[in-house]
């Protein structure tokens, strides 16, 4: 078993900055997605699906909501007696020079010592995608590869955050260019990569040991000539959420049926946690359109284009069009809104009216009252 | 020695429900599926746990697979505790040889050492087959405070329809002094809805004296609780108000089911705080698409609806594709409805598919006689083909249609 040999990192709190409005209050991982899910459920569930039982979670400050949602790491099947699920306390990031990725591996020295498995996968939680992670496994052991990147092909998300790899015929990694972004197409990295465990912790020594701390230019470049670095590239659906804008459209894309059927494939379902909501119920004047909705809804209104999450309540004659409600939050009778984000448990007052545009919703804080 | 739990419940879920037809030919009662995302033994699982009874024994018998499957671990109820938690206990075989279930009393004597060993106070019996919410805990006070044997849960039921049920005739002060299952000329409006709390110690005694009575039928209702009155112990009967029904035939199953749409009827499962429990599989938010159209229904994760939707349930992972038409349904998990099919007063089972153009039920107002029209059913796995019809009352099996 591939599985039993590899252990999960998650850098739960890497990128948030993208995404200031939404992780105000919480870190990146726990961004809710998609009706039910949070980000860190993406990379969680992949890992769990790849048959991997020992993942740690490197978080920082604001991980109060990560871990109400992770709790036991139950719903993952991450609650184990052997193995399972290690929420890695948070390490001083707002003293970390660059991402603090090396500081917080090094900060996690312990974890790492301790640990059996042979490889590490690491993986930021800012990514939407059902990665098999198994197949990069192998890959990587059949190429007798050091570290392997696993990456997309085309434009770039970013217009100057990613990390651009060019590959050889045999898909070693020739070079890499980080912050970078390209109207053509490229190679461009997921945040994720398969790295032995034991060159993981001597790379990260080096790295302090020289003052250096960025992980992307002083631990993955500077290795790119010296060790065999291999690309493996994932052809599946992937949003990752560089910005506000990204995420909004990345929501938006789960009303394409294909988009659904990849994300959520019965054979590599994304867990999360359960809620116990009973289920959505419409009322007798609503109207519904190209909608994704969560359980616990009541939907009195119209919806179109929308994706509700578990318990968003939807007054009698409000019109919501184009909007991402999150959990529990409720519109009043007759308001209109269109192009908005509403984080948890906003309150619209009946008659209120809100309108943004597609290339930039409005968004409502946490407990907003409108 | 574990250590004491005050209560200890008990609940019997052996039946095999053959008023359900095809919906149980592979199926334990209690684990029907109900509500859009819940299975009858939800209910008094989930009553359990909020009532704060954490010891639970499910007698099973009869099709326990799915049923065992679904309580697992317990949980989803939070019933998966060190002390305590939910037991599944099925018929075993002693030294002294085997037996099935011979009665609902029969089957908690044969587990009289399960209870045991948490010496308990008072025993809770429950059925598998009643949707409500209970506090069990108030009935126990109540049970405490009237120093009784036994209380058995009473609701009220309109007198002319009072011959139909198991009726208590009860004094001023709520003791029983009769029992009279189904009466023609009924004294009281007070039906019995299986719901006991025993003290231990008494329901022990009798248990072990009804064993031993080779005339017995070895059923609570008929001969353990009769047996008690006579020799003069003090039962009470206690009113529940609020909803409560039984959904042991294929009528009362799909009426529960409505009473969901209805904010009257006072079925109410949004509530925080008596929240029912149960478990589910992972599935995505549900979809409906542009050109559907839903009025008063229930929608749950994994659906998929391209048609129209009105005054129906949709379960788990239910497709309904464009110009389909589902009205006053019950569509259970995994089902299909096929392109211009048309689902209406029916039960529409797990994982059936409804093909093209066919018709399942009709609408009562357009039969000719009324007294012909039922709930059509079709049974889990059945597959209605192309054009083909379900009438009124029929049952589809899976078995049946392949021949």
């Amino acid at each position: 078993m591939l599985g039993n040999n590899v252990m999960g990192i998650l850098f739960a709190y890497v990128n948030e900055d993208r995404v200031r409005d939404l992780t105000s209050v919480r870190v990146m991982a726990s961004i809710p997605f998609g009706g039910r899910y949070r980000l860190v459920d993406f990379p969680l569930s992949n890992m769990v699906n790849s048959g991997i039982n020992k993942v740690g979670i490197i978080t920082e400050e604001n991980y109060q909501s990560l871990m109400d949602h992770l709790g036991s790491g139950k719903s993952w099947d991450l609650s184990r007696k052997r193995e399972g699920l290690y929420l890695l306390p948070p390490f001083g990031k707002s003293n970390a020079r660059s991402d603090g990725k090396i500081e917080s591996l090094d900060s996690i020295r312990t974890f790492l010592n301790g640990s059996q498995e042979e490889y590490v996968i690491l993986s930021n939680c800012d990514c939407v995608a059902n990665v098999n992670y198994r197949a990069a496994l192998e890959q990587h052991e059949a190429t007798k590869a050091d570290i392997t990147i696993l990456y997309r092909r085309g434009t770039s998300p970013d217009v100057n955050r990613n990390n651009i790899y060019t590959l050889d015929p045999n898909g070693r990694i020739i070079e890499m260019l980080v912050h970078r972004g390209s109207e053509q197409d490229v190679n461009y990295g997921m945040g994720s990569c398969i790295i032995g465990r034991e060159l993981l912790i001597k790379l990260v020594d080096d790295c302090m040991a020289r003052n250096e701390y960025d992980f992307d230019k002083n631990l993955i470049q500077k290795s790119v000539p010296e060790l065999n670095v291999m690309g493996f590239e994932f052809t599946g659906t992937a949003y990752t959420i560089t910005s506000f804008e990204a995420y909004f459209h990345a929501n938006m894309q789960l009303m394409d049926p294909k988009v659904r059927a990849e994300l959520f494939d019965p054979n590599r379902p994304i867990y999360t946690k359960v809620r116990d909501d009973m289920p959505s119920k419409y009322g007798l004047d609503s109207s519904v359109s190209n909608s994704l909705v969560a359980d616990g809804c009541v939907i009195e209104g119209e919806i179109e284009n929308c994706v509700l999450f578990r318990g968003v309540k939807i007054g009698r004659g409000a019109k919501v069009k184009n909007c991402v409600l999150m959990q529990d939050t409720e519109v009043g009778e007759n308001s209109r809104l269109d192009f908005v984000v509403a984080d948890k448990n906003v309150r619209f007052s009946p008659e209120s009216v809100m309108t943004g545009t597609s290339g930039y919703p409005v968004f409502v804080e946490k407990y907003g009252v409108v | 020695m574990l250590p004491k739990q005050e209560v200890v419940a008990m609940l019997l879920a052996g039946g095999r429900g053959s008023r359900l037809g095809v919906l149980t030919n592979k199926l334990a009662k209690p684990a029907v599926p109900f509500g859009g995302r819940y299975r009858i033994i939800d209910f008094p699982l989930s009553n359990c746990v909020n009532s704060g009874i954490e010891t639970v024994g499910v007698l099973t018998q009869y099709q326990p697979l799915e049923l065992n499957e679904y309580i697992g671990s317990g949980q989803p109820w939070d019933l998966d505790s060190m002390n305590g938690g939910v037991h599944i206990l099925q018929p075993y075989e002693r030294s002294g040889g085997s037996d099935w279930f011979k009665g609902t009393a029969n089957a908690i004597y044969q587990n009289i050492n399960f209870i045991s060993r948490y010496n308990p106070e008072y025993v809770v019996v429950l059925s598998g087959d009643h949707i409500y919410k209970m506090d069990y805990s108030k009935m126990i006070d109540f049970h405490k405070a009237n120093d009784a044997a036994c209380t058995i849960a009473v609701y009220e039921v309109p007198l002319s329809e009072a011959s139909r049920f198991g009726i208590l005739n009860t004094n001023a002060d709520g003791s029983i002094y009769e029992f009279d299952e189904k009466p023609k000329v009924p004294k009281s409006n007070l039906a019995s809805m299986g719901i006991y709390v025993f003290t231990w110690e008494k329901l022990r005694k009798y248990l072990e004296d009804d064993e031993k009575d080779p005339n017995s039928s070895n059923d609570f209702g008929k001969n353990v609780l009769p047996n008690m009155l006579n020799h003069g112990e003090r039962m009470f009967a206690y009113r529940f108000e609020g909803y409560w029904k039984d959904v042991g035939t294929i009528d009362s199953l799909w009426d529960a089911n409505m009473d969901m749409l209805n904010p009257k009827a006072g079925l109410d499962l949004s509530r925080d705080d008596w929240r029912i429990y149960s478990r589910t599989p992972v599935m995505p938010p549900h979809y409906v698409a542009k050109g559907a159209k839903v009025q008063n229904s229930l929608i749950t994760e994994g659906c998929n609806v391209y048609g129209d939707l009105e005054f129906s349930v949709l379960f788990q992972g239910v497709y309904v594709a464009p110009g389909a038409d589902v009205s006053y349904s019950i569509v259970m998990p995994g089902a299909v409805i096929e392109e211009g099919a048309k689902v209406q007063y029916a039960i529409v089972a797990e994982n059936a598919v409804v093909k093209k153009g066919a018709v399942v039920g009709k609408d009562p107002a357009e039969m000719e006689n009324r007294d012909d029209w039922g709930v059509a059913v079709v049974g889990p796995d059945a597959v209605v083909p192309e054009g083909g019809f379900v009438a009124p009352k029929e049952m589809l099996d899976a078995e049946e249609a392949k021949g």
